[in-house]
């Protein structure tokens, strides 16, 4: 008996018992849609990262606060020491190579009139900040110029969120508006960014660095944006930079980090997502397959009569066997097969509000993953299919 | 030469605490080609057991079984599986037909592991449903046919393989007096037509059909 006759046999009756069928690989489909699900949102989540990374520029170099991948656990050194000192320090040192750029950030409210904007994004930088993150475009007015930056004059960039929230259409150049307590010009309007993983990125303002500092009443920095001249130079600039820092500081203190590291620190974290949330969705899987062996048995008691039959029509236990065995598989990848449609949908429609990537290895796997249940859940039912005696087997009622 | 040879026959269950019972004793039996044969004993006799080895079902625990020449005593379990299906027709009491499966289907079966292509096992299996009078029934379900036409339908099964012994064991058992007489004219029909038949039943009114009698008791032919 070949494997195709054997293969329409074991679909006649799984359509047999349609129902049931379902109640059984329910539990491979829903293991199967979340493998899928799971690893599109983290290979979403991941691509969505490398691209925001990657579109900062290839050349950029950060300076954070804090030790990152130091011994001392996450966030590291607790005080955040980064200070404009340290800014101006690596503008002279790296003054041939690259531009720095210092920047601080705080979340606060802005109004105009009686409207707001709430929860926005306030970033006090210097006027080269959009030469460093080329997202930053302006698209009316002008940007921050290099005396504002440095003399702290209340002047604001607003990002579009904030316009529309403010100004609607209106043209809001030398308008006057409060951020938290204080009032500044606006004088420029950013180009759009859009949003992503819920995260409105146009809700944002650019006040002079001296300003925001003044503002908040704080002297340290969230963050220093160096740019290397050249893609070769970046390794030679973050060594520099280092040096620079660390005649002030000490080690725990910062941390500098070019785009290929914290691309590779992403690639690890995600790499470590999708492996625990892969794991969690397998062993759903090997419950699924569990639901799988436990019906097969039920199968082949209910159809011991038909076992006996077959035997002694002139099936060979191995045919028996086969029978059991790919109606189980058949059963299993089936279940994987719905669980891929529906993993692939339900990303799809989340890709309406979050990046979704079902990358083509997460449906392989989960197809393979899920045969090889069928396989090894439906051995146990085949063989004792197989094992029936024909004479007990026509007996049985 | 005969069809079917059983020489010295035993058959020995192995019960629990080391107890055997003895179903078989002794036992020779020669059937010749073409023979229709019954054979009868109350239950208990030893007829069930008789009926299991001449199906090639159950292998003696001594003695020599030789079907058309050759000695199946003590085959292997898959040669016996290839001889059962080539060589047996079996016919039961309760049909055995599988459920949801057309009247042709359940006919086709057999030669699925005879390994005929499907082209040919539906002519095969719709001449046998013809034979046995079932032409415009070769869609039914089961359920929907009428005691003795499931049994027609599991006689067609038994004879698609064109097999060289029909088994029939109780075929009337499950019917009523007039689907039972149906049943037995057709064997009749089929004897006439050259066919060995072996009836195994414990009516000797239904064992009166047969051109010969075999009575077992007690595991021996009387």
């Amino acid at each position: 008996m070949n494997i195709l006759e054997t293969l329409q046999l074991s679909i006649t009756s799984i359509l047999s018992n349609r129902l049931r069928s379902f109640l059984t690989i329910l539990g491979i489909v829903i293991g199967v849609t979340s493998v899928i699900l799971l690893i599109s949102l983290v290979s979403g989540l991941k691509s969505f990262i490398t691209n925001q990374i990657s579109g900062l520029g290839s050349n950029i170099i950060f300076v954070i606060p804090g030790r990152i991948g130091g011994g001392r656990g996450p966030g590291g050194s607790q005080i955040n020491r980064l200070t404009f000192q340290d800014a101006t320090n690596l503008k002279n040192g790296l003054r041939e190579e690259a531009e720095v750029s210092a920047a601080i950030t705080k979340v606060s409210t802005v109004k105009f009139a009686n409207k707001e904007s709430k929860n926005s994004s306030v970033i006090g930088t210097q006027s080269n900040f959009p030469k460093i993150i080329k997202l930053v475009k302006v698209t009316q007015g002008r940007f921050l110029s290099s005396s504002e930056g440095e003399s702290g004059k209340r002047v604001v960039v607003i990002g579009p969120t904030v316009k529309t929230n403010l100004f609607n259409s209106t043209n809001p150049i030398n308008k006057s508006i409060t951020i938290g307590n204080a009032r500044y010009q606006v004088i420029g309007v950013l180009a759009s960014r859009g949003s992503n993983f819920g995260i409105d990125q146009d809700n944002v303002v650019i006040i002079p660095l001296n300003a925001a500092q003044r503002q908040f009443g704080v002297t340290n920095l969230n963050a220093i944006y160096i740019s290397a001249n050249t893609t070769e130079k970046v390794k030679d600039v973050q060594t520099k930079a280092m040096q620079i820092l660390l005649k002030r500081l000490s080690e725990d203190d910062f941390t500098v980090q070019t785009q290929e590291q914290t691309l590779s620190t992403v690639s690890q974290i995600t790499g470590v997502l999708t492996a625990a949330l892969g794991g969690i969705a397998a062993i759903s899987l090997i419950v699924g397959g569990i639901g799988v062996m436990n019906i097969m048995l039920v199968s082949v008691t209910e159809r011991t009569k038909e076992i006996g039959l077959r035997k002694a029509l002139g099936a060979k236990p191995q045919d028996i066997k086969n029978q059991f065995l790919i109606e189980a598989v058949t059963l299993s990848s089936l279940g994987g097969i719905i669980g891929i449609i529906l993993g692939f949908g339900f990303s799809l429609i989340i890709n309406q509000f979050f990046i979704t990537v079902v990358p083509l290895w997460s449906v392989l796997l989960s197809f393979g993953f899920s045969t090889l249940v069928g396989i090894v859940f439906g051995v146990a039912p085949a063989i004792r299919a197989a094992r029936l005696d024909p004479i007990q087997a026509l007996r049985y009622e | 030469m005969s069809l079917v040879k059983l020489s010295n026959i035993n058959k020995i269950y192995e019960l629990d605490a080391g107890l055997t019972f003895q179903a078989l004793k002794n036992l020779n039996l020669s059937i010749e080609k073409g023979e229709f044969v019954a054979i009868v004993g109350p239950s208990g006799s030893g007829k069930s057991t008789l009926m299991n080895l001449l199906g090639l079902l159950d292998k003696p625990t001594t003695g020599s079984y030789e079907l058309d020449g050759h000695n199946v005593a003590q085959l292997r379990e898959n040669t016996l599986a290839e001889l059962r299906n080539k060589k047996i027709g079996f016919i039961f009491q309760n049909f055995n037909l599988l459920k949801r499966t057309s009247a042709l289907n359940n006919v086709a079966l057999p030669l699925i592991y005879s390994g005929v292509p499907r082209q040919l096992r539906i002519e095969r299996a719709k001449k046998a449903l013809e034979e046995v009078g079932l032409a415009d029934k070769l869609n039914s379900l089961p359920n929907q046919l009428s005691g003795g036409q499931q049994q027609r339908v599991a006689i067609a099964r038994a004879l698609v393989t064109n097999p060289e012994v029909l088994l029939a064991d109780e075929p009337t058992g499950n019917l009523d007096s007039k689907n039972g007489e149906e049943v037995i004219k057709l064997f009749q029909e089929l004897h006439k037509q050259g066919r060995t038949i072996i009836l195994i039943t414990h009516d000797r009114n239904i064992a009166k059909s047969a051109k010969r009698v075999i009575h077992v008791k007690d595991g021996e032919i009387l």
